[in-house]
């Protein structure tokens, strides 16, 4: 495709004025093909040839190619989709459009009704979502802090473990928590069962609502509040601890007058991360959420329920992503500017502050108690898949996992049997397809961020960012209304499923390849550029090798967020093609919990494995660069599809 | 020793760079150097001397102006097609190639098959002293050692022109003495063209033919050391090169190319710089005064204020009419006490009309 590119590129400029011509034309054609794909590609790059040629980026061609990709693939994955939930909105069900319809839906007594304040009816969707966000939000960033504290602070022994709570979030199918929960609180949950048997009152579905989900999302994303703050609490400089004890300031009055207003910034961060991954969860609260509605789950059932109302599902989908995308601005905007970190390249020998005592001894309870919560739900999914019926028949059997995995040998080879296999199967490729190519763009665009500077680069660096801040379910409904009809019709295939994963995990390759590529010091690059090395065989033969740690993180990472995805997939999965992750919520909607939970079990098992494998590579680093290098690449391997 | 010079000339015309529309790094400067010529960019941080190199390196372009190199106009063109090497202030150094790797990496990219590649770079390593480094991977080498093998990397391209960008300031005082001496002797031996970046003016007295001192993104002064050390034309060269005692003195007349000018009581003739009779600034060297305790006629009579001893030399602080003066005395055999009084005549150099 690039030599095809660069073929053309001889007589650039007559095939970018022809492309001005006859490039709107492909608006009307039916589904764009391979062929469609192959001659856009050669445009774009012959384009970007005639660009170079006019002195653009010192007139480097691969790199103003490379941008010229990742803002065309940008463009269409990102841009395309949002931009149709827009113009849906607008529309009425027979196509027309329609301002007011819009205004009716937007007001729309389901989004906004404030009725719970007063009467016993259920809020809107809009204020459910936004209560529960900032509950999260600062639920978690309690709790992460709490961690973050007893794990770099404390000097407790085993405070090393408290870090691997972190691989926990990343490595669950979203919706697994919130299942452990209904058999700990559920109607015939173990912990609700016994305090009705205690007290002699009846058993209530009290979980599903508010509190569940609360429960559900704090136990899921309070990982990844401590996960921030780990770096937030250790940013800070020991000597700014120091100062403030030679100016006599005893511990309590150091950690609140000096240490907490330094970690501002980063409770800040943390809480919108916990808004707005609630905002996008979907998972918990469909399996949860009884009728306590959030604008995630409205979205999904306006279009697979009874309605089938697209508009309604675009008008939910556009309030919810303004909330996400409010607090994605508020972060950036605000936290951009004031980071307080510490951290400089002298090197700081100081000892970090201990916990005054009043912080540290409820800090320490928090914590041990929310460990032992986590521990508790993580053996309930473990033990939940071998009981028969939950909370009737307690037996122990494994007939979940054979109905889900069993495998028949026959003269003709193995028979994948079980009812799993399909989805399984479909899982791993799809995720193995996806994730070199969400590292290829990913760190194509770090790099193109970090090492190069162009005109437009901020806007190039938001709207790569910005994916991140769109949730899933908005995602998945965008997908359907823009990918159904000409020019891209890819609704229903494989295709669409991976495009998806790409454009969704883009963000987490995008910033391995920003914090990898920072610490490169740049006069690298320059060195091989003034020893008359181009750009292209700069990266391949300087950064890429240097970045190697990011990449195998960026294919670990994208490839295990593409089997526990839920929230897009759900939209985009057809009967040909089923997820590991949507066939389970199928189950759970069928109330087959044991066989939802030995799917989820296994889910776990096989990320576990991906992402154990990925950290004892990278620990590897210290022995020996020569060593390493032949590790890392076997692992690329792996991770490419077969 | 394989390694030759294509050494060639560097010129700038009136070349300008402009960040993001309103900062000026640099404005409007025009410079030639001769090929076989070690020229040194001197000047306080952020007077444009680093954006100058950069530009000549090609990592920087002129928003402004044009750049010569050789007899080629290289102004549009990118720090790849330059046929220019930089050893950086970091070394740059891959990390992740062996020293021979480095130090061949150049060659490879211009299409040099290996084993020459290799030979090549052995005599690159042999040039700076490392012969039979080459497996070695940078991190296992001394900061000296690294910034070699830098400079070995550049040297073996062949470039025709050689920068420098800050090379030694990762380095030790002792170690950047030996160092410097090296990048001279190597640059004379072979007859490069070289262009070296530093904020350090012993530095670049030692090692430069000539010095172009920069101050806020323009050209301050151009010269040998030895003019830009006695003859500064400005009060910025004075004051930066070394130290000055700049005092207020008056031109008594004009005398073709040269002035008549009082100092306090003290007479000196000057190049006159085409200046008119009047008030005027003057720079005096601090070894340029020549004291003594008994009181002579023609010479300024001063306290001594402030005496250090320091071995080579004694240090004085004078309060005279025409101000502190600042005065490094040679002689140790003859101290002078504080509070003594005495005079002060001038020698005949270190002493300018500056602007």
């Amino acid at each position: 495709m690039l030599a095809q590119g660069f073929a053309i590129g001889i007589s650039g400029w007559e095939f970018t004025t022809l492309e001005s011509i006859f490039g709107p034309m492909d608006e009307r054609q039916y589904g764009l093909g391979y062929g469609a794909l192959f001659v856009s590609a050669s445009f774009l790059f012959a384009l970007t040839q005639g660009i170079a040629a006019r002195g653009a980026v010192n007139g480097d061609v691969f790199v103003v190619s490379a941008i010229g990709l990742v803002v065309a693939v940008v463009a269409a994955f990102v841009f395309f989709p949002v931009l149709q939930i827009l113009t849906s909105a607008l529309r009425d069900n027979e196509g027309v459009y329609s301002l007011a319809v819009f205004l009716t839906k937007f007001s729309s007594h389901k989004i906004w009704g404030l009725g719970c304040l007063s009467v016993n009816v259920s809020c809107g969707a809009a204020w459910n979502s936004l209560f529960l966000a900032a509950l999260v939000g600062a639920g978690t960033t309690f709790l992460g802090l709490a961690f973050a504290l007893v794990a770099t602070r404390s000097g407790w022994k085993y405070r090393r473990l408290l870090r691997a709570l972190t691989v926990l979030p990343i490595i669950t199918p979203p919706f697994v928590i919130g299942l452990a929960i209904i058999l700990l609180f559920g109607l015939s949950g173990v912990i609700t069962t016994f305090f009705a048997d205690l007290l002699g009152v009846t058993p209530t579905r009290w979980v599903y609502g508010l509190p569940g989900i609360l429960i559900a999302q704090m136990l899921a994303y309070t990982p990844i509040a401590f996960l921030v703050l780990i770096g937030v609490v250790e940013g800070i400089s020991p000597s700014m601890e120091e100062a403030a004890q030679t100016l006599r300031a005893d511990n309590w009055k150091t950690f609140t007058t000096v240490s907490l207003p330094l970690m501002r910034p980063g409770l800040a961060n943390a809480f919108l991360l916990g808004f707005i991954e609630s905002m996008a969860d979907f998972g918990n609260p469909l399996v949860l959420g009884g009728n306590f509605d959030v604008l995630s789950t409205e979205i999904f059932f306006a279009i697979v329920g009874a309605q089938n109302d697209q508009g309604m599902a675009a008008v939910l989908a556009i309030v919810l992503l303004s909330f996400t995308l409010s607090a994605f601005f508020l972060q950036r905007k605000w936290l951009g500017r004031k980071t307080y970190t510490t951290v400089t390249g002298k090197g700081d020998s100081g000892v970090p502050a201990i916990l005054p005592r009043r912080v540290r001894y409820p800090v320490f309870s928090i914590t041990l108690g929310w460990t032992a919560m986590t521990l508790v739900i993580y053996f309930m999914i473990l033990f939940g898949g071998f009981v028969e019926i939950w909370g009737l028949d307690h037996t122990l059997t494994f007939k979940h996992y054979i109905t889900a995995f069993s495998i028949s040998f026959t003269e003709e080879g193995i028979l994948w049997t079980g009812s799993a296999w399909n989805s399984f199967w479909t899982t791993i490729t799809i995720a193995m397809t996806a994730a070199p190519l969400t590292a290829m763009v990913g760190l194509l665009t770090a790099y193109l961020l970090v090492r190069q500077v162009f005109t437009g680069k901020q806007v190039f660096e938001f709207g790569t960012m910005l994916s991140f801040a769109i949730p899933g379910t908005v995602i998945g409904v965008s997908y359907i209304i823009a990918f159904n009809v000409p020019p891209f019709e890819l609704t229903g295939t494989a295709v669409i499923l991976v495009i998806c994963f790409v454009f969704r995990n883009m963000p987490v390759g995008v910033r391995a390849g920003i914090a990898a590529m920072s610490q490169l010091d740049k006069s690298l690059d320059e060195a091989s550029l003034t020893l008359g090395a181009n750009s292209w065989y700069t990266l391949r033969k300087v950064v890429l090798p240097l970045l190697r740690p990011a990449i195998i993180a960026a294919l670990v990472y994208s490839f295990v967020r593409a089997m526990t995805a839920i929230s897009a997939v759900i939209f985009l999965v057809s009967a040909e093609h089923n997820m590991a992750t949507a066939y389970i919520i199928g189950r759970v909607e069928n109330n087959d919990y044991g066989l939802a939970i030995a799917y989820s079990t296994v889910l776990i098992f096989v990320m576990l494995t991906a992402v154990v494998t990925f950290q004892l590579v990278v620990g590897e680093r210290k022995l020996g660069r020569r060593v390493e290098r032949g590790q890392a690449e076997s692992v690329i391997k792996q991770g490419e599809p077969a | 020793m394989s390694i030759k010079s294509n050494a060639a000339t560097v010129a700038f015309e009136n070349v300008s760079k402009i960040y993001g529309g309103s900062v000026v790094a640099v404005d409007e400067v025009s410079f030639k150097i001769e090929a076989g010529m070690l020229v040194t960019l001197l000047g306080p941080s952020g007077c444009g001397k680093t954006t100058t190199l950069r530009m000549i390196a090609g990592l920087d372009m002129a928003t402004n102006g044009r750049i010569h190199i050789g007899d080629e106009d290289v102004t549009k063109l990118p720090a790849t097609d330059r046929d220019v090497s930089m050893v950086f202030q970091s070394y740059a150094l891959f990390p992740h190639m062996t020293v021979g790797e480095n130090v061949a990496y150049g060659l490879n990219v211009s299409g040099m098959n290996k084993s020459e590649a290799g030979d090549r770079a052995e005599d690159g390593l042999k040039l700076v002293g490392l012969t039979g480094y080459g497996d070695r991977l940078p991190s296992e080498m001394s900061g000296g050692q690294q910034q070699r093998v830098a400079v070995a990397r550049a040297l073996v391209l062949e470039p025709q022109v050689l920068l420098f960008d800050e090379p030694l300031s990762n380095l030790d005082a002792k170690l950047r003495r030996q160092v410097r001496e090296e990048i001279r002797e190597i640059q004379t031996n072979l007859g490069l063209t070289v262009v070296y970046v530093t904020h350090d003016q012993e530095e670049a007295l030692a090692v430069s033919d000539r010095i172009i001192v920069m101050k806020n993104a323009g050209i301050a002064q151009e010269g040998t050391p030895r003019e830009l050390y006695e003859e500064p034309a400005n009060l910025f060269v004075a004051d930066f090169i070394g130290d000055a005692n700049v005092v207020t003195a008056e031109i008594r007349s004009i005398d073709g190319d040269w002035a008549n000018v009082l100092v306090g009581n003290a007479e000196a003739r000057l190049p006159s710089r085409g200046m008119k009779p009047g008030k005027a600034q003057v720079a005096i060297r601090p070894e340029s005064f020549q004291i003594s305790d008994s009181n002579i006629p023609g010479s300024i009579e001063a306290e001594v204020v402030k005496a250090t001893y320091l071995g080579s030399h004694i240090e004085y602080t004078l309060d005279s009419a025409v101000g502190e003066l600042f005065v490094v005395e040679p002689d140790i055999s003859n101290p002078v006490g504080i509070g003594s009084t005495i005079s002060v005549r001038l020698r005949d150099h270190g002493i300018a009309l500056v602007e």
